[in-house]
């Protein structure tokens, strides 16, 4: 049975109040008449037997691959790299799917008598995991069988003994993998492809790269041109990693790539009211929403980002693709526009949007300004494919965040000096990139932190905010309703107490009744702009 | 030589002194009962002129001849005789029992220190000119801040006051100042500090620019230079842990007594130099000399925030202590005034 598609809703009089996330809470806001709120599809129906689905794929791969186990010989190297924390959001309920896909490949290197395998997070200049994250992706089976010898591994960036540089586009990028990873006889890369922007050449290009390889896409100018960066199409974030692939592809590294999806279900049943529409919300919806929302707001804010963070998504496989690594994207993108995909008429001047307390970058850890502007103005703002924003040039995006001052120094060390140094400095993307960028990236202490300790990348606050450079450069304003007003300065941003506020701020800009179209998310969706 | 106190600052140790914190070592080298107040701008009795007073009571105001060693070189800060000589014991006017203070009608002073004002310098510009001669004394006494990395602790009179002193006299590569009041942040950054932050803040930022590794407590490298204006357990502490080794912390800010783990000064190799008031700098010039020049050139006036009648000291007193929190840097008495209502310029 396919689920319900995603709808279009155009406020009346009737319209219930819209759920806005707020963080770890909610608002509930009443948009203006005319207003059009954009709901995802809903989630699909989980698989009967997801184990049987991907033994399918394994065995019937993609493109001009062979099956895993024709791949597979004795006395051989396999490296399985797979997603890290990042993925899925919020973390799924075990198993998750990297360990249903992992124990299949492993199952098929046993029984072809593989014995030199290796397991690689594929951390690009993420954070490294934890054994609880680790033993979650993976499982206690897999971890107790590869963690104690070293052979589960995550990747270093900054390793020079581990990295190999395998030559330079035709544009002059630098390509440089896990050596672990390019040398093995095989790789096999198992994704979680939340949204379109996930996989593909993107997997190991950027995922088991280097700084040295990975700064040639993640950058302003890329950020600039790719409208959007969730739409290969018309990526150059993309495209880079595009032409990347190829080179890995043509200097002889093997990859036999896994990509899965998921249904949707971004939250379980107790939180059902997060994915159903408010007017079709019934006894039980509004109780759960006011319990939670009672709960939430009656207790510390450290207090409710334990409780959210601890919340498991109750997603199942939906679909899973394997083989030849642009076969299987082509196949998965395929199957997440089917899921995602909702068509809106026309773009507004203003666009709407609650944020959550999570993104793919504060799991287990706290949602810092800098992320919050990442996830509203990178993530969601490029939420759409087929060229057009939700909002049009030269209007304005209002979030619902509290966007506090506050970092997680053991997870964001770089992300406090960036905020405190850099964007008290300024907030053009170009500009911080070219005079702080570098020595970010190359700073002694970051790269120690990075490889030893549980912390991002030096570099990373520049890639969030190169993320929000598309919409920097598109719109008008940007405005976040309920945030503190110093953080959201220090952002460059505009602050607003209320809904009612920020559309009188968007006036200034766009003019009396905007147009207004509310992103509803999650459950994610992708919006093209007909 | 009788002086009529025109404005007379609150300094530091003057709070030190009134709720008895300063340290003891004093105790040979003042004379009971002192009327304080050595930041002073006063009029001649003889002649009407008005006058900056350079405090040190050294050998010459002593009588002493030949003065000792450091007054002979114009070290007058150093001077050896601070309780001998013709006067009572006295480090300075405001401490001695002979000569008075500012916070009064009337004072005594020494010709040799008095420094005539500039008919074109108003009188709260002319009452920092003794501050500033001793933050300017404190910036020179490093001569390594020159073209190097250099933090300074505190932003009250004196670390402001140093800032627009090395920023005119040394020009570092960078100058961080770790302030703990907004006002002061932005005085900060108009006098010449390249970076504010809080004191929280300061080894965050020393270690992105010397790019340093940190370990609780300490960078692996930091700061060419510290100076520390505000004298406490915690500034010097902070300092030696974020001054890398072979660098210098100079003691500017009159110091507390203390207990204090010496092992990084002596692990690291750090300096630890003291700048007490003024004389005569390395380039050869008087302190109070460059002090006026800096004064006028870095408008420095400009710092004194409020001035109050001798009748009201306990609120003058009360403002002073807390000047930061209230926004304000400088507070003065202003002697010849019995108004009660005061003046305030902030």
């Amino acid at each position: 049975m396919s689920a319900r598609p995603g709808f279009v809703l155009e406020v009346d009089r009737s319209t219930p109040p819209t759920m806005f996330w707020h963080g770890e809470g909610f608002r509930m806001e009443r948009l203006p008449v005319g207003s059009r709120v954009v709901y995802p599809p809903d989630a699909t129906a989980p698989l009967a037997d997801p184990v049987a689905e991907i033994n399918a794929a394994l065995d019937n791969p993609l493109g001009d691959s062979a099956p895993l186990s024709s791949l597979l010989r004795p006395g051989m190297s396999l490296a399985i790299a797979f997603d890290d924390v990042s993925l899925p959001l919020p973390p799924m309920r075990q198993p998750d799917v990297r360990q249903l896909v992992i124990e299949a490949v492993l199952d098929r290197a046993a029984a072809a008598g593989v014995d030199d395998v290796v397991l690689i997070a594929a951390l690009a200049l993420h954070r490294r995991m934890s054994e609880p994250e680790l033993r979650h992706a993976l499982g206690d089976r897999i971890y107790d069988s590869f963690a104690p010898s070293g052979r589960l591994t995550q990747h270093d960036a900054e390793d020079p003994d581990n990295l190999i540089h395998l030559g330079q586009t035709d544009l002059g990028e630098d390509v440089e993998l896990n050596k672990a990873a390019a040398t093995a006889e095989l790789l096999v890369y198992v994704n979680v492809n939340l949204v379109t922007m996930d996989g593909g050449h993107k997997s190991v290009a950027t995922g088991l790269a280097s700084y040295r390889s990975i700064r040639h896409h993640h950058n302003t100018k890329t950020m600039v041109h790719s409208r959007s960066f969730m739409d290969k199409e018309h990526s150059e974030l993309h495209t880079s990693n595009w032409r990347m692939g190829r080179l890995i592809r043509d200097s002889g590294v093997k990859i036999f790539q896994i990509e899965t999806t998921l249904n949707g279900q971004s939250f379980p049943e107790s939180f059902g009211f997060l994915y159903r529409r408010e007017w079709e919300w019934n006894l039980r919806d509004r109780a759960s929403f006011l319990a939670t929302k009672g709960a939430l707001s009656a207790v510390s804010p450290r207090l409710a980002r334990r409780v959210m963070q601890q919340t498991r998504a109750g997603y199942t496989l939906a679909s899973v693709q394997a083989g030849e690594v642009e076969a299987v994207h082509e196949r998965t993108i395929s199957n997440l526009l089917a899921h995602q995909l909702v068509q809106v008429d026309g773009q507004a001047d203003v666009l709407t949007m609650g944020l959550p307390y999570i993104g793919p970058y504060n799991v287990n850890s706290l949602m810092n300004p800098i992320l919050v502007a990442c996830l509203g103005l990178g993530y969601f703002f490029n939420s759409y494919v087929g060229g057009r924003p939700l909002v049009r040039k030269g209007g304005v995006v209002i979030m619902s965040h509290p966007t506090p001052w506050e970092f997680d120094p053991v997870r964001h060390p770089s992300y406090i000096d960036f905020f405190e140094q850099v964007l008290a400095e300024t907030t053009d993307p170009a500009e911080l990139e070219a005079k702080f960028e570098e020595s970010f990236a190359t700073d002694p202490w970051y790269i120690h932190l990075y490889r030893t300790g549980h912390a991002y990348h030096g570099v990373h606050p520049f890639y969030m905010w190169y993320w929000t450079a598309h919409a920097l450069d598109h719109l008008g304003a940007a405005i976040i309703v309920g945030g503190d007003r110093r953080a959201v300065q220090r952002l460059g941003l505009r602050s607003a107490s209320t809904l009612d506020d920020a559309l009188e701020l968007a006036s200034d800009v766009v003019g009396k009744d905007p147009s207004i179209t509310h992103l509803h998310m999650p459950p994610l969706l992708m919006a093209e702009v007909i | 030589m009788t002086l009529e106190p025109v404005l007379a600052g609150i300094c530091g140790s003057d709070l030190a002194t009134i709720s008895a914190k300063a340290s003891r070592w004093f105790e040979p080298i003042v004379s009971f009962p002192f009327t304080p107040g050595h930041e002073v701008v006063a009029v001649r009795g003889d002649n009407g002129r008005r006058v900056v007073l350079e405090a040190v009571l050294g050998c010459k105001a002593r009588a002493i001849d030949p003065p000792c060693e450091p007054c002979a070189e114009g070290r007058v800060g150093s001077c050896q005789n601070l309780a001998f000589g013709h006067l009572s014991p006295g480090l300075q006017s405001g401490y001695c029992s002979e000569v008075g203070g500012g916070w009064s009608e009337s004072m005594v002073a020494h010709e040799s220190q008095l420094h005539v004002v500039p008919e074109d310098m108003g009188d709260e510009a002319a009452v920092m000119v003794e501050p500033v001669a001793c933050a300017l004394h404190g910036a020179l006494a490093e001569p390594r801040a020159a073209g190097g990395i250099v933090a300074v602790l505190g932003a009250g009179t004196l670390g402001l006051s140093l800032v627009a002193a090395l920023a005119h006299y040394a020009t570092p590569s960078a100058l961080i100042v770790s302030a703990k009041h907004p006002h002061q942040a932005e005085l900060a950054k108009d006098l010449g500090a390249d970076v504010t932050t809080s004191a929280d803040g300061l080894p965050r930022v020393l270690r992105r620019m010397t790019r340093s590794l940190a370990l609780p407590g300490r960078l692996s490298g930091g700061a060419d230079v510290i100076y520390d204006c505000v004298g406490s357990p915690d500034s010097l502490r902070q300092a030696l842990g974020v001054c890398r080794p072979g660098g210098t912390v100079v003691l500017v800010g009159m110091p507390a007594p203390m207990r204090m783990d010496l092992t990084p000064l002596w692990q690291r190799e750090i300096r630890l130099v003291g700048a007490y008031a003024y004389g005569t700098e390395q380039n050869g010039r008087r302190s109070f000399d460059m002090a006026f020049e800096l004064v006028r050139s870095a408008d420095l006036g400009r710092l004194v925030s409020a001035r109050y009648p001798l009748e009201r000291y306990e609120e003058a007193l009360a403002h002073a202590a807390a000047a930061g929190r209230r926004g304000s840097v400088k507070i003065v008495f202003e002697p010849g005034i019995t108004s009660r209502a005061g003046r305030r310029n902030r």
